[in-house]
């Protein structure tokens, strides 16, 4: 078990770090579902832990794990499909053109390869 | 939780009812989506009443019990007054703001049927069903499914119109959101891992200040607070409110924000009362003063009006977070006070700013565009709607008579009283860059209309009566006794058995 949360904390820090560091939205998406396989073999660890006698598995946790799984692919789903469009617009997927808020400087390092 | 409490089906209705409207309007189609809204807007605002009217009579919480299964094996969903009072302030919202989109968003006999009035209608239905649940949620995890389906309804919402830039700025929400959402959700599981139960009441009684409780509360905060859009995760919001079709701006700046700002109140206040200290408080609340500095000075630096008004509700919604440590002291009368008004803020900042962005979104349809240089003489043309946006604007700086007003002295009152005086400054200081920003538009639309004026589009006068009904609306919650709110306070964890602990 402990393996299994050493493996759940590895998969949220590389989901976390590729969330705030990389600039390209496909590339947060990635990261974000990595993240979020990192919380549910966590739910999934909590589970274990709270078993009662005799049972393999609290099944809460494993309950709401199911519900959080939906919620990350609908999330994934609407985020790509956004993402498609911006490219189909205007055929990069760059996030800094910050012609509308002007709070940021733009960046170059952001196109997609 | 107080004990008292009655059993009753209204929470659930209200979640209900627009939800199966939402479900109703895909099955219905196009065509008929108008005249669905037209019914289910006033039924879903008589739920609201109705749960308002209970609490205010009975004073004590309504219980529905999904399914009969107590908890911690069932869920609850609990109305108290808090939620009452933001059901019908979200209800009043919304059906204003289905008024006002209702010309804006029709299906025009004998045309070609247009996509955008079912996906707005749908849309507005479920941001409406979400906001009731987050409102009524009384368990961690219902809450996180209550907080996604809203981000799910308010990001499409943004991207209505299809320009580039909208589907830019819903992408950079959606991006913001889902760190938010995932950070929210390992918080819960760390303390389900703990305490083995999600449920508000329960929780309150078992969570101890330990690391774990530490780390969980840190984590579901930053998350919500990446909703809500405080300094410094608010760089999604300008772009994103300001892309949106008006309607869809009001609804957003006026209720969606405040739906993750009420999660944050819930997890602090009612979750874990007695996690928050002193520092915890005042890390929220600097976070809070350095949004009302940063937002309405970067509000007054646009050139565009629906940025302008973004940036302000990233000011405004600073002032919410001076509940922390204002409420969450434990020194009666000023902690009622600051309560009070951190929810009277809430509330006449959702009137003011839905008011303020349809007037905007009016005038950048009579003009053609909202570049604020340019409004000179849209006083003369769009008299109400130009006052419906200077008297939102009084609400904003906090002039009497207004909600704006009573909000912001009952804040400045109770940090006084509190020898906070340094949160007393900064509402003075926030008041006066509102003041400031507010007057430019306005001074640039009482001016004369240059040489170079374009020709105005007509605009329906109907539009422009709901929102200055919305302004007065605001104006109106001026009204409200300048004293602590005992409805407020139903349902409440006992205050002075917190100061106890």
């Amino acid at each position: 078990m402990t393996i299994f949360a050493a493996c759940a904390a590895l998969l949220m820090g590389l989901g976390l770090f590729g969330l705030i560091t990389n600039p390209q939205p496909l590339r947060k998406i990635v990261a974000f579902n990595i993240l979020g396989s990192g919380v549910f073999l966590l739910f999934g660890i909590v589970a274990r832990r709270g078993a009662a006698a005799g049972v393999g598995a609290d099944p809460v946790p494993q309950a709401l794990v199911i519900t959080g799984i939906v919620v990350a692919f609908a999330a994934t789903a609407m985020a790509v499909a956004l993402l498609l469009r911006l490219f189909a617009d205007r055929g990069d997927t760059r996030l800094d053109h910050e012609s509308a808020a002007g709070t940021e400087p733009a960046r170059d390092d952001c196109r997609p390869p | 939780m107080t004990d008292a409490a009655s059993q009753s089906v209204l929470p659930v209705l209200g979640i209900m009812l627009p939800a199966t409207g939402m479900l109703l309007m895909l099955l219905v189609g196009g065509r008929y989506v108008e005249w669905l809204a037209l019914i289910l807007l006033p039924a879903g605002l008589a739920v609201a009443a109705a749960i308002f009217a209970a609490v205010w009579r009975e004073g004590h919480t309504l219980i529905y019990v999904v399914g009969g299964w107590q908890p911690p094996l069932g869920i609850a969903l609990r109305a108290d007054g808090l939620s009452a009072a933001m059901m019908l302030v979200t209800a009043v919202i919304i059906c204003a703001t289905g008024l006002f989109a209702g010309p804006q968003f029709s299906q025009p006999r004998g045309r070609p049927e247009r996509r955008a009035p079912l996906v707005f209608w749908t849309l507005l239905l479920a941001i409406w069903a979400a906001l009731n649940a987050v409102v009524v949620g009384a368990d961690l995890f219902n809450l996180y499914v209550a907080l996604e389906l809203l981000t799910f309804a308010a990001v499409p919402l943004v991207a209505l119109t299809g320009g580039t830039e909208t589907i830019e700025a819903a992408l950079r929400y959606l991006l913001f959101a889902l760190l938010g959402s995932v950070s929210y959700l390992i918080g819960t599981v760390l303390l389900f891992a703990a305490y083995g139960t999600l449920d508000i009441a329960l929780l309150s009684a078992r969570v101890r200040p330990e690391p774990i409780s530490w780390i969980a509360a840190s984590l579901m905060t930053i998350g919500l607070i990446a909703k809500t859009a405080l300094f410094p995760l608010h760089l999604w919001l300008p772009p994103a409110h300001a892309g949106a079709p008006a309607p869809g701006s009001a609804v957003l700046s006026a209720l969606v924000v405040k739906g993750s700002f009420f999660l944050i109140v819930r997890l602090w206040f009612d979750a874990m009362p007695g996690l928050l200290n002193l520092a915890a408080a005042q890390l929220l609340a600097g976070l809070g003063a350095a949004a009302i500095l940063l937002g309405s000075i970067l509000a007054l630096r646009q050139s565009r009006l629906k940025l302008l008004i973004a940036y302000s509700t990233v000011a405004q919604v600073g002032y919410l977070f001076l509940i922390f440590p204002l409420a969450g002291a434990a020194s009666e009368p000023a902690s009622s006070i600051a309560w009070t008004g951190g929810w009277l803020q809430l509330f006449s900042h959702a009137f003011a700013k839905a008011a303020m962005f349809m007037a905007a979104g009016l005038i950048a349809e009579a003009l053609g565009h909202d570049r604020i240089a340019e409004l000179g003489g849209i006083a003369r043309r769009l008299p109400i709607s130009t006052l419906a946006f200077a008297l939102a604007g009084l609400s904003l700086m906090g002039v009497p008579p207004s909600g704006g007003f009573v909000a912001k002295w009952l804040l400045l009152l109770a940090s006084v009283m509190q020898g906070q005086w340094w949160w007393a400054a900064v509402i003075l200081l926030g008041g006066v860059l509102a003041g400031a920003y507010v007057l430019i538009v306005v001074g640039k639309a009482l001016a004369p209309a240059g040489a170079a004026a374009a020709p105005t589009a007509p605009v329906s006068r109907r539009r422009e009566v709901v929102a200055l009904t919305v302004a007065l609306g605001a104006v109106l919650l001026g009204l409200v006794p300048l004293q602590p709110s005992e409805l407020l306070q139903i349902g409440r964890l006992d205050v002075h058995a917190l100061a106890a602990r």
